[in-house]
């Protein structure tokens, strides 16, 4: 059974991380705007 | 497209649950390896979308050498980002299953190493995209992703054709899935379909919003330096 956690915590880790590498992305891109627009 | 977006993260997030719940609880339990076979159902999705991510990759990238469209460009590199990350689970879940079924994590079989090397391809294409500031970045890319096309039907067939430890196909022409597994094994492809579409679909228009973002600092450095 320890194995199946595993795999679907393994699998939703790898997701999860690359949602929050897009989240850092839209942040940044969000500020690059903002100090455009000053 | 805001509406639009916010029903598909609705749509996604009701059949994750959904497919999670049949893949742990609704699909019947194996007889030999038991419930390590429930492994099965986001790998093997996993895998299948990677490919489709790949195939709209190749299609995306012959278009954009031939018509130079950058929204066939960008359409490239996100397929690509996001079917790395499905590749990544399948090679991360693939060995936590292999573990206690074959007694080893890993093994240099044709199917496996094809999908590594499917993977490390299409890493160094992400890899060139972020680190090379030449202005034919795009069409090397593409170039290197219609290379990286071609193991994919390698790794598809592997198992078809040539005698491999990883098990044979279970769906489709000889496959012997029990039908409710077959059931609950599309219900994840289905899910694992919407991530990807959702996931997509929001870095196509990150990218986008960064490309106007670059394009308006370049033309407010040009227009602040002195002559």
């Amino acid at each position: 059974m320890s194995y199946l956690y595993a795999a679907y915590l393994a699998t939703w880790l790898i997701h999860g991380t690359y949602l929050f590498i897009l989240a850092r992305k839209y942040s940044k891109l969000r500020r690059e705007m903002e100090s455009l627009k000053k | 497209m805001k509406r639009g977006m916010s029903i598909l993260a609705v749509v996604t997030a009701l059949l994750l649950s959904f497919a999670l719940y049949e893949a742990l609880i609704g699909a019947p339990t194996e007889q030999t390896m038991g419930n390590v076979q429930r492994i099965f159902y986001y790998h093997v999705p996993s895998a299948w979308t990677a490919f489709l991510l790949f195939l709209v990759n190749f299609v995306a990238s012959v278009l954009f050498l031939i018509r130079r469209d950058t929204k066939a460009d960008i359409l490239a590199l996100v397929t690509a980002e996001v079917g790395v990350v499905f590749c990544t689970v399948v090679l991360v879940t693939g060995p936590i299953w292999a573990r206690p079924v074959w007694g080893i994590w890993w093994t240099w079989d044709l199917r496996l190493t094809l999908t590594l090397v499917l993977w490390l391809i299409y890493v160094s294409y992400l890899v060139l995209r972020q680190f090379s500031t030449s202005s034919q970045t795009p069409v090397l890319a593409a170039v290197l992703a219609i290379f990286g096309a071609l193991d994919v039907p390698l790794v598809y067939f592997s198992i078809w054709f040539f005698r491999t430890q990883h098990p044979a196909p279970v769906i489709g022409s000889g496959g012997s899935l029990e039908p409710r597994m077959a059931h609950v094994l599309l219900i994840n492809w289905a899910a694992f379909l919407c991530l990807a579409w959702l996931v997509g679909w929001t870095r196509y228009r990150l990218e986008v919003a960064k490309r106007e973002v670059d394009e308006a600092q370049a033309l407010e450095s040009l227009l602040e330096s002195p002559r």
